[in-house]
């Protein structure tokens, strides 16, 4: 059966989406079934890494034919450790799922709720697994229409608008790239990624690749997020259901993120990307906007998953940094911080989505004092929290200490100094949040709340206790990101 | 309806074609244009012209919106069962070469077997939209 797993790891999710539409009327056994999906892609995505650790690939050709005319997924370090990633997430989010979804989603539409969670879900596996450019753009649109219908379930009505824009945002974003995958196959005349990097070097030279690049590029920047494209982000994750903002705002971005690299690296190639085309000048500053406004804006925030909404569009931007640096080590780093941003602001979401269902919102009015009442909850999201900031010994210190290598071995010490000062910057708006539940008294109208149940606490702490583990002990996500940083340049490096 | 003897009749004749020409489409679209996507439309298409002139509910009488939702799960289920049989079969995922002994006699039957899969999504998707539309002023 090993041999299968690449294509399992897409299917076991996308045929049980289905079933557990079926069983929208038992809302319990849909959550079951999908967990259960859940956790077995985690398992296909855990076998698929310890497959590819030695730096090898995985082939596998759909239906049988051969690559390039049949559909090949590929997967080597760098999807490996992508996967992971959605793996683990929606592993850890499932447990958390079931009674924060029971309070949020009408009780007859769990079942549907379910079943478009799974689709976003198989829609970001595929993504990620396929080495056809057609495929990706198929599945693009699979795990977004999923990811809006699921957005709009929201129970703010303004959830409804925040999907739509997401909608149109997103839509242009695919478009451009459907654009862009176009004019390579126009100019050579195949899609699978690997044979197109074999063939786009006779046809470099030419204004419709160049113009390819271009609509990539820009198409999937709307997908991720790159500051100015993010304006359907902070509200899309503000007003989706708690389990999804944790699940999309983990995984969504990333999976963009690698999209590019893909493009980037394995297809276009480093030489045409950041020689010949200067990608390092179009992604520094944006970048460095991108780190800076977001941060300040998130300062003024005062719902706090808003808040938190803003600071996903500046770690995107730390993302993107390590990517312009053009160097192996900021590869390295904005890889790693793939995993150690999705485990740090899963954990804080969760936290959020645990003062969602006791507190009903989270306005930092409303969560005034709230620390007495949900010690728990609000320990887990300070320990994250600290994460998110970069403070030693935690996730978010380990790729803002490589950033920061990155930035010095390119010479760049005003990056270096930027990078310091954004995480100043983060430390006051977790502080705000801080000041308001432990140092503020509540209001006079607060409901009495207790502790979030257990069955929420549990998958928040797991994903806060990751923040640290991997803080202290970061040997696993060093040695994986280092190999998937080798997997998208092609060639071993020496540490 | 009774008033409007032109349409009814006329709905009365095209109706039937217009199903059978979906059938046409969904089991030619190996050879011709065609396919499971665009015979689903074509089937959804005759119950929102039967819808337009009968009124919604005796549409729903036909198929109700409960069953539409059903038809749009089978078919996926349906084409992932292809899918499987061909892994089951020590082939790969989708390969319809295993299926069957004779080479092409198993590329067709596969073809026809996922078509027929995207054939009932795409028909009971279209219905859900459709049925969701028209109905939208009965469920809150």
């Amino acid at each position: 059966m090993t041999e299968h797993l690449p294509a399992l790891q897409v299917v076991i999710a996308l045929t049980a989406a289905p079933i557990v539409m079926l069983l929208n009327r038992m809302p319990r056994l849909a959550w079951g079934v999908t967990l259960v999906t859940c956790w077995a892609t985690f398992a296909v995505a855990i076998m698929l890494l310890l497959q590819v650790a030695d730096g090898s690939a995985v082939h596998y050709d759909m239906g049988g034919w051969a690559p390039p005319w049949g559909i090949e997924y590929r997967i080597d370090g760098a999807n490996a450790w992508v996967l992971l990633i959605i793996g683990l997430v929606s592993a850890v989010v499932m447990p958390f799922a079931r009674r924060s979804v029971e309070q949020e989603i009408p009780a007859d539409r769990i079942g549907l709720f379910y079943s478009a969670f799974l689709l976003a879900n198989a829609g970001l596996l595929g993504i990620t697994v396929t080495a056809d450019a057609f495929n990706i753009f198929v599945f693009f649109e699979i795990s977004a229409l999923a990811s809006y219908a699921l957005i709009a379930m929201g129970r703010d009505r303004r959830a409804i608008l925040a999907s739509y824009q997401y909608l149109v945002m997103g839509t242009i974003g695919t478009t451009f790239l459907l654009i862009g995958i176009g004019f390579l196959y126009i100019m050579t005349g195949t899609l699978n990624l690997g044979d197109l990097a074999a063939r786009l070097p006779e046809v470099t030279d030419t204004r419709t690749i160049r113009a390819a690049f271009a609509f990539i590029a820009v198409g999937v920047s709307l997908k991720l997020a790159l500051f100015p494209l993010h304006l359907w982000l902070p509200n899309a994750y503000g007003f989706a259901p708690s389990m999804v903002t944790v699940f999309l705002s983990a995984t969504a971005t990333k999976v963009a993120i690698y999209v590019l690299l893909r493009f980037v690296y394995t297809v276009f190639g480093f030489e045409f990307s950041f020689v010949e085309l200067s990608m390092t000048w179009v992604l520094m500053p944006l970048a460095l906007l991108g780190i800076v406004v977001p941060s300040l804006i998130a300062v003024f925030q005062d719902d706090v998953k808003r808040l938190l909404a803003y600071s996903s569009v500046a770690q995107v931007g730390y993302m993107i940094l390590g990517i312009s640096l053009a160097s192996a080590l900021g590869l390295m780093a904005s890889v790693l911080h793939l995993f150690n941003h999705a485990i740090t602001k899963a954990a804080l979401f969760m936290a959020v989505g645990c003062l969602v269902y006791r507190l009903g919102g989270v306005s930092l009015a409303r969560i005034a004092g709230a620390a007495e009442r949900m010690p728990w909850t609000m320990a887990a999201f300070v320990v994250a929290g600290l994460s998110l900031i970069g403070v030693p010994l935690t996730a978010g210190f380990v790729t803002k200490w490589y950033l920061l290598q990155a930035a010095l071995m390119g010479g760049l010490w005003p990056v270096a100094a930027l990078l310091l000062a954004t995480s100043l910057i983060a430390a006051i708006y977790i502080w705000r949040v801080i000041e308001a539940a432990y140092f503020r008294a509540p209001p006079d109208d607060a409901r009495e709340v207790r502790e979030a149940p257990l069955a929420l606490l549990i998958p928040t702490w797991v994903l806060t206790a990751m923040t640290i583990v991997f803080g202290v002990w970061a040997q696993f996500p060093i040695s994986a990101a280092r190999n998937a940083a080798e997997a998208l340049l092609g060639v071993p490096q020496s540490w | 309806m009774n008033r409007y003897i032109v349409l009814r009749v006329i709905s009365g004749l095209i109706i039937p074609i217009i199903l059978i020409f979906a059938f046409y489409i969904q089991f030619h679209g190996e050879y011709s244009p065609g396919g499971g996507f665009q015979a689903g439309i074509v089937f959804a298409a005759a119950f929102v012209v039967y819808t337009l002139l009968y009124g919604l509910e005796a549409a729903q009488r036909a198929i109700p919106p409960k069953a539409a939702h059903v038809l749009s799960a089978a078919g996926v289920l349906l084409f992932a069962a292809f899918g499987f049989a061909g892994m089951l079969l020590d082939g790969n995922f989708l390969e319809y070469k295993v299926l069957l002994p004779n080479d092409q006699a198993a590329e067709t039957f596969g073809i026809i077997g996922i078509e027929l899969g995207v054939g009932l999504t795409v028909a009971g998707v279209a219905l859900t939209l459709f049925y969701s539309f028209a109905g939208r002023r009965h469920d809150r």
